[in-house]
C-alpha cells in the first residue's frame, strides 16, 4: 500500500514538472520570437532589423524557427505520447511486449520527409546567400574601411580623406535614393568582428585579408554592437556605435571632419605636453606633429560620445583618468600609463577637450 | 575511412577474421595519411606565396637517385618477407640489410640537400613560407624514414642473432607494410615538391 | 599477458594487502577493464575541475561590470573549461567506455593491443598534467604561472609569438598535441578489437550497436585527430623553429589554421556524440522491453553521419567571408546531416513505441537526452542557415547549441550508462533514490542554465567577454543562467556521492540485474579478469534473450 502510494506521488510530481517544463518552454520561446527591443535601440536584438541585410535575415530567421519549431512539436509530442502510454504502469508483470524489429516502410517515411524539409530549408536559404552576398555595389553607396585593432576600431572614408574611431557615421537610406554604406574590413593584429545586429549579420576582420560587407539602414539612431570575435585580454571592451544620420546630419558631420584643424588655440601647455610626451608616437592630430597610427586619431576627439571603444564615457573626469592609467577603466589596453604630474595632466586635457 | 570499410566488407565475406597486425597497422597508415595530407595541403596554399625569397625554382633540384634508392628498397624488404616465409635465412637477411642501406642512402641524400640549401642559399625554416612548408614535410617524410630504419635494424639485429623465425613473418610483414607507406608518400611528396609546386 | 591476469586475480581475492602494491597494480594494468575504469575516473576529476572554472566565468558574468575575476583570468577560464571538458572529459570518459564494454559485448577476453591501450591512457593523462601545469610553469616558475587564454580553438595569429608570449600556449599546443596521440592509439586498438577479436558467430551485421558505433567513432577520431595533430605540429614549428604557417606578418594566413582546425573540429563533436548514441542504443531498448528497432538502420545512419561529417567543418566559418558558393555548399551539407541524425531519434522513438517502458533512473537519463538532443539539434539546424549564423555566430545562442548538445545530450546519456552499468563494474547497484534526486536536479540546472542561454545570444551577446554593459536586456538572464550552473553543481555533487556511497553500501546486483541482452551480463558483477571462462558462441543481436526465450530466438526476425 505505501509502495502504491509512493508511486502516484512520483507520478504527480513527474506530471507536474513536465508541465512546469512545457510552460516554461513555450514562454522561452515566445520571449525569444518576441525579443523587441525598447524603441531607443538599446537592447540589439537580431529580431529587430532596421537595416536590408538585417530584415532579409530575420524573415528568414523567423522562418526557420517556424519550421523547426513545427518539427519539435511534432516529435515533441511522440515522445510524450510514448512515455504517457507505453510506461510500465503495471509493476508486477513480467510478460513481454511484442518484439518488433523494424519496418522499411516506416523507415522510407522518416527519411524522405526529412529530406524534402531540407531541400526547402535549403532553397530559402540558398536565395538570402545570394541576396546579401552577391548584392551590387550602387553609385551612390557610401564606402568606408573598417579596421580592427587590438580593442578598438579605426574608421576611414577613402573618397573623404576622413579618418576616425569607434563611432561610425553612415547616412540613412531611402529606398528613392538608396545610399547604403559598403565596408572594408581589414585588420591590423588579430581575427575581430563586426556586428551589429540590427543593422546586419557580422563578418570577421583577419589580418592579410579583404573582407567585405554592406548595410542599408532604414532609421536614424545609434544603433550597438560590439567586437565578436575573440581578440585578446580586452575583446570584451570593444564595442560599437553606429550612428545613422539624416542626409543632412551626415553631410554636417563630413564637413567638421575634413577640416584637419578646428579649434581654438588657448591651450599652449596642454598642447606643449601633448607634442612633446610619447602621445604623437601613437595618436594622429590634424595640423600637430602627432602622426602616429598605433591609437585611434584624435583630430575630432570631442565628436565622439565615448572613449576607448565604449568603454567610457566621453568626459572630462573619464579622460584625466584615462591618461593617467588606461587600465582602470580597460585592464589590458594596448596605451600605457602615462606618468605625467597633475598639473600637466590637467593641461592636457584641457587641451584634448579642444579637439572638436 | 573508405580503406575502413573495404577491410569490413572483406572480414564479412571471409570466413576467418583478420589479422591483428595488419588491421592495426592499416589503421596507423590511415591516420599517418592524414596528418601528410595537411601538410601537402598547406605547402600546396603557400606555394608561390613567400614575401621574400629564395624560390623553389631557384634552389630546388630533384633527388632523382636518392628517390630510386628509397623506392627500390619497397621491392628488396617485399622480398625479403617472401623468403623470411619460406625459411630462407640468408637471403632474408642479405635483402633486409639492402633495405636499410638504401633508406640509409635516402636520408644521405635529404641531409646532403638540407646542407646545400642551408649553407648555399641560406634557406631555413624561417626564412620564408616556402623554407617553413619545405622543411616541415620533407622533414616530416625523413622522420618517418628514420623511424622505419630504427625498426628494420631491430629486425636486423634479432636476425644475426637467430631470433627470427618463418613463425615471426607475420610481423615482419606488418613492418614492411609501414615501409611501403613510407615510400608511397615519398611518391606523393616529390610529385608535390619538385614537379607541381616548383 | 597471463601472469598479468593471474596478478589481477590475486589482487581480488587478497584484500589487505598493502596499497603500494595495489596501487602498482594499478599503474602497470594492462587490462581493458582497468583501463576503462582508469579512464573514467580521469574524467570525472576533470570534469569537476573544469565544471569549478565553469561556474567562475559563470559567477563572474551573473550581473553587469562584475569584477569577481580580472579579465585575464576569464580568458583563461573558458580556455581551459573548453579545453578540459572536450579533451580531458568526454573524450577519455567515451574511450574509457569503450575500452570496458566492447570486448565484454563482443566476447572477447581484451583489447587487440593491451599494451598499447595502457599507452594510451597514460599519453592522456600525461596531457592532462602538461595543461594544468601551466598554472604553474606559463610564466617560468619565477614570473608565477598563467594558464593558456587563446580560446580553445585558438585561432592564428593570436597564438603566434607576438600576441601570446610566454609558454602557456606551447602548454596549449604540447597538451593537446599529446593526448592526440593517446587518442589515435586508443582509436586503432578499438578498431582493431572490433574487427578481429569477435567471438564465433559475431557478424557484423550481429554486433552491439555500442560496438559499432564505437567503430564509427574509432574511425572519426583517425580521420580527424592526425589533422589537428598536424596543425599542433605546425604551429609548434612556428613558435619554436620561428616558422610562418600561421604567421601573418610573413604572408601566412589566419583561415588556414580555421580550415585545418574545424576539419578536426566539427568530426570531433560527432566523436563526442556518437559514443553517447550508442549507451542511448543499449539502454533504451532494455528499459522499454524491445529489441530496438530498425538496426540496420541505425548502422547505416551512423556510418553515414561519420561519412557527411567529414564536410561540414565550415559551418564554423560562415563569418569569415567566404563567398557565395562556398557558403551554399556548407549549409547543404550542414542540412543534410540533419537526415541520419532524424533517423537515430525516430528509431529510438520506435523502439519505446509499443514497449513497457521501466522508467530506472538510467532511462530517464536517456528519456531527457531525446527530448534535449531533438531541441539541440535543431538550434544547430538553425545556425547551419548561413545567413541566421551571421547574427547568431559566436554569441551566446551557439554557447547554449553546443552546451545542449554535449550536456543536455552526451552528459545525459553518459548518466544514463553510469547508471545501467556501474551494477556490472562494480558488483553494486546506485542508488535509485539518490539517482532520481540527481537526474531532476540536473535536469531543472541545466534548463534553467542553458534555455535561458539562447536569449542574450538572440539580443547580441557575443561569447567570451569577461563582462557587459549593463541595460542591454542581459542582465537577468545572465543571473538565471548562473543560478541555474550552481544547480547542476549540487546535482553531480548528488551523483558523486551516490558513486561514493553504492560502491561502499550499494545492494548486490547480480550478474544481470536488467534483464538484458547483451554478453556482458552473461559474466558476473564485477567480471573476472579473463572475462569468458570459455569463449561464446552467438546466433542473433541479443544472445541473452535467445538464451532466456529458447521457443522464441531472435535470429528467425533479424
Ligand atoms: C558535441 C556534439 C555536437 C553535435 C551532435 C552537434 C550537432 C550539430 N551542430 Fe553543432 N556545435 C557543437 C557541438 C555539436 N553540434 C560545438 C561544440 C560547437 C561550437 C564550437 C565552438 O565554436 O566553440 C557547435 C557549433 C555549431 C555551428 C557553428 C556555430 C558558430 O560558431 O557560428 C553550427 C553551424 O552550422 C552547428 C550546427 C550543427 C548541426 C546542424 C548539427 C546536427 O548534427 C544536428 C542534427 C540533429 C537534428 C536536426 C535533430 C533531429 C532531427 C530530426 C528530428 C529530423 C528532422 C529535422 C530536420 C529535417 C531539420 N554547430
Ligand atoms: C564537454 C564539454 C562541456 C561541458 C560539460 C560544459 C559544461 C558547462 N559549461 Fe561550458 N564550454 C565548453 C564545453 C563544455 N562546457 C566549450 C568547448 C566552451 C567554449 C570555450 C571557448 O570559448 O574557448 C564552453 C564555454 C562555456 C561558456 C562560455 C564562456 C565564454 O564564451 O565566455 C560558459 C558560460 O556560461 C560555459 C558554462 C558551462 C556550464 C555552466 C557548464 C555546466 O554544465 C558544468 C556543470 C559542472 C559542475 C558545476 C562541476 C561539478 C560539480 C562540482 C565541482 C561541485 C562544486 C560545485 C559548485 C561550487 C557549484 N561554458
Ligand atoms: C603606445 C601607444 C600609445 C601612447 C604612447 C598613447 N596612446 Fe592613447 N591610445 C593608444 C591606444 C592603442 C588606444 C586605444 C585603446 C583602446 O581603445 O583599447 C588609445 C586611446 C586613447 C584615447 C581614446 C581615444 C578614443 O577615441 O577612444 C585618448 C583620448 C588617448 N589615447 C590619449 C592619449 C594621450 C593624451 C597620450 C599621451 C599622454 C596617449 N594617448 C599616449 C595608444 C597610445
Ligand atoms: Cu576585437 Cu574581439
Ligand atoms: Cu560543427
Amino acid at each position: 500500500m505505501a509502495e502504491k502510494h509512493k508511486t502516484e506521488w512520483r507520478v504527480v510530481v513527474g506530471r507536474a514538472t513536465g508541465i512546469v517544463v512545457l510552460l516554461g518552454g513555450i514562454l522561452l520561446a515566445a520571449g525569444l520570437c518576441n525579443a523587441s527591443a525598447p524603441p531607443d535601440n538599446s537592447v540589439p536584438s537580431i529580431f529587430d532589423p532596421r537595416s536590408t541585410p538585417a530584415e532579409s535575415i530575420s524573415h528568414l530567421s523567423r522562418f526557420v524557427l517556424a519550421i523547426t519549431g513545427l518539427i519539435f512539436l511534432v516529435v515533441f509530442s511522440l515522445l510524450l505520447y510514448a512515455i504517457v502510454k507505453f510506461r510500465n504502469s503495471d509493476a508486477n508483470s513480467n510478460r513481454e511486449p511484442a518484439q518488433v524489429y523494424g519496418s522499411t516502410q516506416i523507415e522510407l517515411a522518416w527519411t524522405i520527409i526529412p529530406i524534402l524539409i531540407v531541400v526547402v530549408l535549403f532553397l530559402a536559404t540558398a536565395r538570402v546567400i545570394h541576396a546579401i552576398q552577391d548584392a551590387p555595389k550602387p553609385a551612390t553607396a557610401v564606402e568606408v574601411t573598417a579596421i580592427g585593432h587590438q580593442f578598438w576600431w579605426e574608421f576611414r572614408y577613402p573618397a573623404l580623406g576622413i579618418v576616425t574611431a569607434n563611432e561610425l557615421h553612415v547616412p540613412v537610406s531611402d529606398s528613392a535614393h538608396p545610399t547604403p554604406t559598403f565596408l572594408k574590413l581589414l585588420s591590423a593584429d588579430t581575427d575581430h568582428s563586426f556586428w551589429v545586429p540590427q543593422l546586419a549579420g557580422k563578418t570577421d576582420l583577419i589580418p592579410n585579408r579583404v573582407n567585405g560587407m554592406w548595410i542599408d539602414p532604414k532609421q536614424t539612431g545609434i544603433f550597438l554592437g560590439q567586437c565578436a570575435q575573440y581578440c585578446g585580454t580586452q575583446h570584451a571592451k570593444m564595442l560599437l556605435r553606429v550612428s545613422v544620420d539624416s542626409p543632412e546630419a551626415f553631410d554636417a558631420w563630413i564637413h567638421v571632419q575634413k577640416q584637419s584643424v578646428n579649434r581654438d588655440d588657448r591651450e599652449v601647455t596642454g598642447r606643449q605636453v601633448f607634442e612633446t610626451t610619447a602621445c604623437v608616437n601613437c595618436h594622429a592630430v590634424g595640423g600637430t606633429n602627432a602622426t602616429g597610427r598605433f591609437g585611434p586619431d584624435l583630430t575630432h576627439l570631442m565628436g565622439r560620445s565615448t572613449i576607448a571603444a565604449g568603454a567610457a564615457e566621453n568626459t572630462s573626469e573619464n579622460l584625466r583618468l584615462w591618461v593617467q592609467n588606461p587600465g582602470a577603466i580597460k585592464p589590458g589596453s594596448l596605451m600605457p600609463a602615462m606618468k605625467l604630474s597633475d598639473a600637466d595632466l590637467d593641461a592636457l586635457v584641457r587641451y584634448l577637450e579642444t579637439l572638436h | 575511412m573508405s580503406a575502413v570499410t573495404t577491410l569490413i566488407i572483406q572480414t564479412q565475406s571471409a570466413s576467418r577474421l583478420p589479422c591483428r597486425g595488419k588491421v592495426g597497422m592499416a589503421t596507423l597508415i590511415i591516420a599517418e595519411s592524414a596528418i601528410f595530407a595537411i601538410f601537402v595541403v598547406a605547402y600546396l596554399f603557400y606555394a608561390g606565396k613567400s614575401l621574400t625569397g629564395p624560390t623553389p625554382r631557384e634552389v630546388l633540384n630533384p633527388p632523382i637517385f636518392f628517390s630510386i634508392c628509397l623506392l627500390s628498397s619497397s621491392l628488396t624488404i617485399h622480398f625479403a618477407t617472401k623468403f623470411l616465409e619460406r625459411g630462407r635465412r640468408g637471403a632474408f637477411l642479405g635483402l633486409l640489410s639492402l633495405t636499410i642501406l638504401l633508406g640509409g642512402l635516402f636520408l644521405y641524400g635529404t641531409a646532403r640537400e638540407w646542407y646545400r640549401l642551408i649553407y648555399e642559399h641560406g634557406l631555413t625554416i624561417s626564412t620564408n613560407l616556402f623554407g617553413t612548408t619545405y622543411y616541415s614535410l620533407v622533414g616530416l617524410h625523413a622522420f618517418h624514414v628514420t623511424a622505419g630504419l630504427l625498426m628494420l635494424s631491430i629486425v636486423l639485429l634479432f636476425g644475426l642473432a637467430g631470433r627470427v623465425a618463418p613463425e615471426q613473418a607475420g610481423r615482419v610483414d606488418v613492418l614492411s607494410l609501414y615501409w611501403h607507406f613510407v615510400d608511397a608518400v615519398w611518391v606523393v611528396v616529390f610529385t608535390v615538391v619538385y614537379v607541381v609546386a616548383r | 599477458m597471463s601472469s598479468d591476469a593471474m596478478a589481477i586475480h590475486a589482487a581480488e581475492v587478497g584484500a589487505g594487502r598493502p596499497w603500494v602494491q595495489t596501487l602498482h597494480e594499478w599503474v602497470t594494468t594492462v587490462d581493458h577493464k582497468r583501463l576503462g575504469i582508469l579512464y573514467v575516473l580521469l574524467a570525472l576529476i576533470f570534469l569537476i575541475i573544469g565544471g569549478i572554472e565553469a561556474i567562475v566565468i559563470r559567477i563572474q558574468l551573473m550581473r553587469p561590470h562584475n569584477d569577481f575575476v580580472s579579465p585575464q583570468v576569464f580568458n583563461r577560464m573558458f580556455t581551459m573549461h573548453g579545453t578540459t571538458m572536450i579533451f580531458f572529459v568526454i573524450m577519455p570518459v567515451m574511450f574509457g567506455f569503450a575500452n570496458y564494454l566492447v570486448p565484454l559485448m563482443i566476447g572477447a577476453r581484451d583489447m587487440a593491443f593491451p599494451r598499447l591501450n595502457a599507452f594510451g591512457f597514460w599519453l592522456t593523462a600525461f596531457g592532462g598534467l602538461l595543461l594544468y601545469f601551466s598554472f604553474v610553469g606559463g610564466n617560468g616558475l619565477y614570473g608565477a604561472g598563467n594558464a593558456p587564454d587563446v580560446g580553445w580553438f585558438a585561432y592564428a595569429p593570436l597564438t603566434s609569438r607576438a600576441f601570446s608570449v610566454g609558454h602557456s600556449t606551447d602548454f596549449w599546443t604540447i597538451a593537446v598535441l599529446v593526448s592526440g596521440f593517446g587518442s589515435i592509439a586508443t582509436a586503432i586498438n578499438i578498431i582493431t578489437t572490433v574487427l578481429c577479436l569477435r567471438c564465433p558467430g559475431m557478424t557484423l551485421s550481429r554486433m552491439p550497436l555500442l560496438a559499432w558505433m564505437n567503430l564509427v567513432m574509432a574511425a572519426l577520431v583517425i580521420l580527424a585527430v592526425s589533422p589537428l595533430t598536424a596543425a599542433q605540429i605546425m604551429l609548434s614549428i612556428d613558435r619554436y623553429l620561428g616558422g610562418h604557417f600561421f604567421d601573418t606578418q610573413a604572408g601566412g594566413s589566419a583561415a588556414l589554421w580555421m580550415h585545418f582546425f574545424w576539419i578536426f573540429g566539427h568530426p570531433e563533436v560527432y566523436v563526442l556524440v556518437i559514443p553517447a548514441f550508442a549507451f542511448a542504443s543499449e539502454i533504451i531498448p532494455v528499459f522499454s522491453r524491445k529489441p530496438i528497432f530498425g538496426y540496420p538502420a541505425m548502422v547505416a545512419a551512423t556510418v553515414c553521419i561519420g561519412f557527411i561529417s567529414m564536410a561540414v567543418w565550415a559551418h564554423h566559418m560562415f563569418t569569415i567571408g567566404m563567398n557565395s558558393m562556398a557558403n551554399t555548399f556548407f549549409v547543404l551539407t550542414t542540412m543534410i546531416i540533419a537526415v541520419p541524425t532524424g533517423i537515430k531519434i525516430f528509431n529510438w522513438l520506435g523502439t519505446m513505441w509499443g514497449g513497457r517502458i521501466q522508467f530506472k533512473t538510467a532511462m530517464l537519463f536517456c528519456v531527457g537526452f531525446l527530448f534535449q538532443f531533438l531541441i539541440a539539434g535543431l538550434t544547430g539546424v538553425m545556425l547551419g542557415t548561413a545567413p541566421f549564423n551571421w547574427q547568431l555566430g559566436n554569441s551566446y545562442f551557439v554557447i547554449a547549441h553546443f552546451h545542449y548538445v554535449i550536456v543536455g545530450g552526451i552528459m545525459f546519456c553518459l548518466f544514463g550508462a553510469f547508471y545501467y552499468w556501474f551494477p556490472k563494474v562494480t558488483g553494486r547497484m546506485l542508488n535509485e533514490t539518490l539517482g532520481k534526486l540527481h537526474f531532476w536536479l540536473f535536469f531543472i540546472g541545466f534548463h534553467l542554465t542553458f534555455d535561458t542561454m539562447h536569449i542574450p545570444g538572440v539580443l547580441g551577446m557575443p561569447r567570451r567577454i569577461y563582462t557587459y554593459e549593463p541595460g542591454r536586456g542581459w542582465d537577468t538572464w545572465n543571473l538565471i543562467i548562473g543560478i541555474g550552473a550552481f544547480i547542476q553543481g549540487l546535482a553531480i555533487l548528488i551523483f558523486v556521492a551516490n558513486l561514493v556511497f553504492s560502491y561502499f553500501r550499494g545492494s548486490k546486483a547480480g550478474n544481470d540485474p536488467w534483464d538484458a541482452w547483451t554478453l556482458e551480463w552473461s559474466v558476473s558483477s564485477p567480471p573476472p579478469s579473463y572475462n569468458f571462462a570459455s569463449i561464446p558462441t552467438v546466433s542473433s543481436r541479443r544472445p541473452l534473450w535467445d538464451r532466456k526465450h529458447p521457443e522464441d530466438p531472435d535470429n528467425r526476425y533479424e
